[in-house]
């Protein structure tokens, strides 16, 4: 199989790192090798959440500047951040809901202007697709689920050997009990609402 | 049952590093370990307090105060015959080497393991030192794994060496090795843990005295040449391909050279030294590896450790060659690699052409707005400064005061708004610290330091700063956790995880056990008293401790209902 390297990033809290080994154990379950490096530790309390997913054998956990195959952003001004890390050849993926950081609260910095920079990457990268996956979140019935309405819109763009029963039946055995039912259907919301 | 514990053999698990060592532990029958909490090496001990407290749980599991304390807790337990394993981050083990360096000469019964986790690039830590660096120092072996499959294979071998040799046996992890997910298939549980060893009296081994010490250090020396020849046969170092030119490397820059050589497509082309168990230095097959070839890179994080043995290496050979890594300038001795960098060296080695992905022009991107971690909304800590500064406004010393502080969750009021952090050497140093102010400088001194962090390192220091007649305001910011590396338990702990019934050592007994008179205590959320008793305890003209007590708001979530 091809090699994929998978880059999420968001904000401490949003959940990049289940949304990212939900996907590792997946792919796993599709019988492929993966490897999933997850950040832990100070940057969780708020500051920034780096995960990566990499697909088809590949050793290294970490993914340099210029190789991402896919970028999901979690919040729009770390995809920003982390476009460096695509080529245009990349896919990005990105929720549009921002998260200010205190440094913009503070005055000691201006949040992008983001319709301009959507604009950029429906321009430079192979396929782009963003949307509001906080509000889709919601209509699943928890606001918590952002993590995993971008992981339905992955999934569903096809780029990867991963298909959505796989995904579906992990969160069903990996989710708590009670968290199931809605995560399914914001899994399913981000599915059907992926378009680029 | 903890996944853990539960996972048949045979069974594919996609586990982290961390968690990999502990089921590796759990396979090779280990049956007491201890540790103190620190990123990246926390969720080891996390999960191996978690597997303690299962019914019929093959293992003892305790938070040790400190790194030295756990490491004594291990090591004593490994002398009685008992397989035992101790976890820290790379400082810990500063605060544990004075236990390591005479731990190596009288040895163990029991296998015993140390794991170390560095953390290159210093995502969570004050410094970046290179431990590979005490297995040279001790003269102890060490492993670095690349997967958490090897994590796994490593612990388990790991304990099987460290009995043989009669040695404790280093593991080395980076965070990359620490916090990467990959399929591990485990082994199967032993039926029966030998979990009561007994200790044979020997004071002409336990008990270095010097006449004593002079004998183990002879042993050490040489236990250190059998432990060269099982680094030499062991399966760990491998050579990977064939070809005139050399690779050599180990833990997750090894990961970073074999994808390089697939994505290039040149593994076939270039000799690659793959060093899973890289100390005591396997010098003949380092040798014969260099024999074959015409010149050598190293890929290495941090300090040239192999590098270094390399050159040593080639001058006794006689041989003369090039040797590309730190001393060249194709690597920095300081951060993390990353996959990128490791292969544009290999294709400059190597003269092989490298194609560049066309990346987007970003020139035009404004600065974007950091986002640095910051206090939870809520955080009792926030509180706290905020009582402080209001208090020390109010008798005129907010601007020329001093503020010593500590590692924690607290570490965070370094930035704005708050900015009441001013100097951090490592745990325990704000009292430390604020001793030396206090004889150098007239500045009001206000030192803080979290609960964890005093039990870890606190107290003696605190004991040195009234013996000695330090004057300054030492505020405890007792949180009632570990919160910075994830929510473990202290010995001061009021509110406990499910079923932790240790006894409590409340911290103002502790400060006025030590004799300290002037002790006041706050709640940070009444802030007007709390600011009235902040300034009587600030205008004294003598050690005063001030201990704010509230929990930490996500660990009350957690445990705080459940008592
Ligand atoms: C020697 C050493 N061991 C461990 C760590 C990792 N570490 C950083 S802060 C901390 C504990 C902080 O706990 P506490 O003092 O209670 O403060 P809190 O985070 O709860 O505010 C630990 C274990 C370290 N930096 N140095
Ligand atoms: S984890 Fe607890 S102590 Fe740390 S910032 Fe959050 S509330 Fe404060």
């Amino acid at each position: 199989m091809e090699y994929k390297k998978i880059l999420f990033t968001g904000v401490g809290g949003q959940g990049t790192l289940l949304a990212s080994r939900l996907l590792g154990q997946a792919a796993m379950k599709a019988g492929m090798d993966v490897r999933v490096s997850e950040v832990h530790g100070m940057a969780q309390r708020g500051g920034v959440v780096e995960s990566t997913v990499m697909l088809g054998g590949l050793k290294s956990p970490i993914i340099s500047k210029g190789q991402a195959d896919i970028l999901v952003g979690f919040e729009p001004l770390e995809t920003l951040r982390a476009l460096e890390r695509c080529s245009k050849k990349s896919v990005v993926i990105t929720n549009k809901n921002p998260i200010v950081p205190i440094t913009v609260k503070l005055g000691q910095f201006e949040y992008p202007d983001m319709d301009t920079w959507f604009g950029f990457m429906k321009e430079n990268f192979r396929r782009f697709c963003a949307l509001d996956a906080d509000a889709l979140a919601k209509e699943a019935g928890t606001s918590k689920a952002v993590n995993i309405v971008l992981l339905g819109v992955l999934i569903a763009l096809k780029e990867i050997p991963i298909d959505r029963e796989t995904v579906l039946e992990t969160i069903k055995t990996e989710v708590k009990p009670k968290f199931v039912e809605p995560n399914i259907k914001a899994f399913e919301l981000g599915y059907e609402n992926a378009k680029c | 049952m903890h996944p853990l514990l539960s996972g048949k053999s045979g069974e594919k698990l996609l586990l982290l590093g961390n968690e990999a060592i502990v089921r590796g532990a759990l396979e090779a029958g280990a049956a007491v370990a201890a540790a103190y909490p620190g990123t990246p090496s926390s969720e080891i001990a996390n999960n191996l307090f978690f597997i303690s407290n299962e019914e019929n749980s093959p293992i003892y599991f305790e938070f040790s105060t400190n790194e030295k304390v756990a490491m004594e807790v291990a090591a004593s337990a490994a002398a009685a015959g008992v397989r035992s394993l101790t976890c820290m981050k790379h400082v810990g083990m500063n605060v544990a080497s004075d236990v390591l360096m005479t731990l190596a000469y009288v040895g163990v019964k029991g296998g015993m393991v140390i794991v170390t986790a560095d953390d290159p690039s210093m995502h969570s830590s004050q410094n970046e030192q290179d431990n590979r660096i005490y297995a040279r120092f001790s003269n102890l072996p060490m492993l670095e794994p690349t997967s958490p499959q090897e994590a796994k294979d490593m612990t388990i071998r790991a304990f099987e060496i460290s009995e043989e040799l009669e040695l404790p046996v280093i593991l080395r992890t980076t965070t990359r090795t620490s916090h990467v997910r990959g399929p591990v298939e485990l082994g199967p549980l032993p039926e029966n843990v030998k979990r009561v060893g007994k200790f044979e009296k020997n004071p002409r081994r336990w008990v270095p005295v010097p006449a004593v010490a002079r004998i183990r250090h002879k042993v050490l020396l040489e236990q250190a040449e059998k432990a060269q020849k099982l680094a030499e046969a062991s399966d760990f170092n491998v050579v990977i391909g064939k070809g005139e030119f050399g690779i050599v490397a180990s833990g997750v820059s090894a990961c970073y050279v074999e994808d390089a050589l697939m994505e290039l497509g040149i593994e076939e082309k270039v000799r690659f030294l793959r060093l899973g168990f890289p100390f005591p230095y396997p010098k003949r097959l380092l040798s014969e590896f260099l024999k074959g070839i015409r010149k050598v890179l190293v890929v290495e994080e941090l300090e040239p450790f192999l590098e270094d043995e390399i050159k040593v290496l080639l001058k006794d050979l006689g041989l003369s060659m090039e040797v590309y890594g730190k001393g060249t300038g194709d690597f920095s001795r300081m951060y993390e690699f990353d996959p990128q960098m490791v292969k544009r060296a290999i294709s400059r080695f190597l003269n092989v052409e490298l194609v560049e992905e066309e990346m987007p022009d970003l020139s035009n991107l404004p600065p974007l707005p950091l986002r640095p971690p910051t206090l939870c909304t809520g955080c009792p800590h926030r509180e706290t400064y905020n009582a402080v500064k209001e208090a020390l406004k109010e008798i005129g010393e907010e601007e020329r005061a001093i503020y010593p502080t500590d590692i924690g969750c607290y570490t965070l009021g370094l930035l704005p708004p708050i900015q009441m952090a001013d100097y951090l050497l490592c745990m325990g140093s704000s009292v430390g610290s604020s001793a030396g102010f206090s004889v150098s400088t007239d500045q009001k001194i206000v030192s803080f330091i979290g609960d964890s962090t005093f039990f870890h390192s606190g107290i003696s220091s605190l004991a040195n700063a009234f013996h000695n007649k330090h004057k300054f305001c030492l505020v405890v910011l007792d949180n009632s956790t570990t919160a910075m590396t994830g929510h473990q338990p202290n010995p001061g702990i009021e509110i406990t995880p499910p079923g932790y019934d240790h006894p409590r050592i409340p911290i103002e007994d502790v400060v006025r056990g030590l004799g300290i008179k002037e002790v006041y205590k706050i709640n940070p959320y009444k802030k007007k008293s709390a600011v009235e008793t902040l300034k009587e305890a600030l205008s004294k003209d003598e050690l005063t401790v001030v201990i704010s007590e509230a929990p930490c708001i996500l660990y009350y979530k957690k445990f705080g209902g459940k008592k």
